[in-house]
């Protein structure tokens, strides 16, 4: 793929300054971490979810609980034909839904469909007081009704562009691409 | 990663990677059933018909729950309600069933091929629940499950398969599975229960069953299936006990952490011991239990497949 088509629209630096603003946004709204806990969706809103722990652990000295959510079970393009399912892997929430006050983080938001799929998975485990969303770019093109609390950066897309978050627990490095070539985004990728 | 067929006939030609794939999902799945709600929306709006000619109760209940963990829609006939005892041959069957379009058919037959006939012959995704002598691939595929969560892998290990191997289609599909992944199988029973040619699929054959548990990491003893039996294959079920029933002293001879495990229904006292069955050796309700996950495993990746070859 040519490199024109690749523009890096957040380094490493960014990335950080874009979480310590989060996690102080965080604090900020709801003033105390008394029962908050940092749900992160596979794959890539996990390492950001734990990113953000460590933030407000170093901000507000007790560090909030985290979880992993899978959500494929919660697809909604499941019966779509001629598509494998996708790979599963564990859902892990170490703690009492009930009563919970959920951060959920996810690397993209784009049409919103993870999300949806995310909050009924986290629903069925249980009866969280409240949940936010928390994602590191927000690409806009929203199919359904859905809004997160806190971004990283807005970045305005088209359709056809693809944003890719590569992070140090993932890739190897940390940066969000733009690739502006008109591939088609795969099934597995591209922070639905 | 993906399943190779769109359906489960048997461990028998199956990938080393499609059996990690579904004892992976499994995996995922296990976590559901500790849920206050078991229950998750992937299968929603697929028909499951469970097809069981002949008689089950952990099997056939096993892939009900897996079925509706999932929240597929289930239809259940067996041999004894259905227009099989008015004589109607498996085909008309087959094509009746199919004429309701359902998304699975889950199917136990006394002949071996019966599901591999349907696969055949009808549009549905089939699921292998046992067919005749032949193959059992889910009951394979918990028990791998089961002795991968306690020994952390199959490869290398020493697994021991005693009792009625000629007529256990369980003893096949783990011999097919095991011996696939890399463990190493010794078949053990009386020379009249123990099919000619089995060592050509890689097994290793004993009559002695103290050597054949000696150092075992996995003990799987077999029902004494007298319902297949045309003659007796033995004198009497104590002279069997006595010379390959599964015992304490037999367990001793096992690795110090071996299991004991047994795909049920048990004889008790004639394969096994109640005190080995009953024992902190034995996981054979610890199977029970991982049959729905596996099952749920296998239904999510096969639905990914239905449909595949229609739009390929």
């Amino acid at each position: 793929m040519p490199a024109a088509n690749r523009v890096r629209i957040l380094d490493a630096a960014t990335i950080d300054r874009c979480l310590t603003r989060i996690a102080h946004e965080i604090i900020e709204r709801n003033k105390s971490l008394e029962g908050l806990s940092l749900v992160g969706i596979r794959t890539r809103g996990v390492p950001v979810a734990q990113r953000l722990a460590r933030k407000l652990a170093e901000i507000h000295t007790a560090e909030p609980r985290t979880g992993l959510l899978d959500i494929n079970l919660y697809r909604d393009d499941l019966s779509l034909v001629s598509t494998a399912h996708p790979v599963l892997r564990k859902t892990e929430i170490p703690f009492e839904v009930d009563g919970s006050k959920i951060v959920l983080v996810d690397d993209v938001l784009f049409t919103g469909r993870t999300i949806r799929a995310a909050l009924d998975a986290l629903m069925d485990l249980g009866r969280p007081d409240w949940i936010q969303l928390a994602v590191l770019v927000d690409r806009g093109h929203r199919e359904v009704p859905i809004r997160a609390d806190y971004v990283g950066k807005n970045v305005p897309t088209s359709h056809d562009e693809q944003v890719e978050v590569r992070l140090k627990e993932t890739d190897d490095t940390d940066e969000v691409m733009l690739i502006r070539s008109p591939v088609p985004p795969t099934q597995a990728e591209g922070g639905a | 990663m993906r399943l190779r067929s769109p359906h489960l006939l048997g461990i028998d030609g199956m990938q080393a990677d499609e059996i990690e794939l579904i004892l992976d999902t499994a995996e995922s799945l296990e976590e559901i059933g500790t849920r206050e709600i078991k229950k998750v929306p992937t299968l929603r709006g697929k028909t499951v018909v469970n097809f069981f000619v002949e008689p089950s109760t952990r099997t056939r209940s096993s892939f009900e729950l897996a079925e509706k963990r999932l929240s597929a829609d289930t239809i259940n006939f067996s041999a004894s309600s259905s227009s099989f005892v008015k004589g109607e041959t498996l085909l008309d069957t087959a094509r009746n069933l199919e004429s309701m379009a359902p998304d699975f058919i889950v199917i136990r037959h006394s002949q071996a091929g019966g599901p591999h006939f349907l696969a055949r012959h009808t549009a549905c995704s089939i699921i292998n629940a046992g067919d005749g002598p032949h193959e059992h691939p889910t009951q394979a595929l918990l028990d791998a499950y089961t002795i991968r969560k306690h020994k952390g892998t199959l490869k290398g290990l020493r697994v021991a398969i005693v009792g009625d191997i000629l007529n256990s289609r369980v003893a096949r599909s783990n011999l097919f599975l095991l011996t696939r992944m890399g463990a190493k199988v010794t078949l053990c029973g009386p020379p009249t229960l123990i099919p000619l040619g089995i060592r050509q699929c890689g097994a290793e054959v004993t009559h002695d069953v103290d050597q054949a548990v000696a150092g075992a990491d996995v003990v799987m003893t077999l029902r004494i299936q007298l319902e297949r039996m045309r003659s007796p294959a033995f004198p009497t079920n104590r002279e069997y006990a006595k010379l390959y029933g599964i015992n304490r002293d037999r367990v001793a001879l096992a690795a110090p952490d071996a299991i004991v495990m047994h795909p049920g229904p048990m004889n008790r006292g004639v394969e096994i011991t109640g005190d080995v069955a009953d024992g902190n050796r034995s996981v054979i309700l610890e199977q029970v239990t991982n049959g729905v996950a596996v099952r749920m495993a296998v239904l999510y990746l096969l639905a990914g497949e239905i449909g595949r070859e229609a739009a390929a």
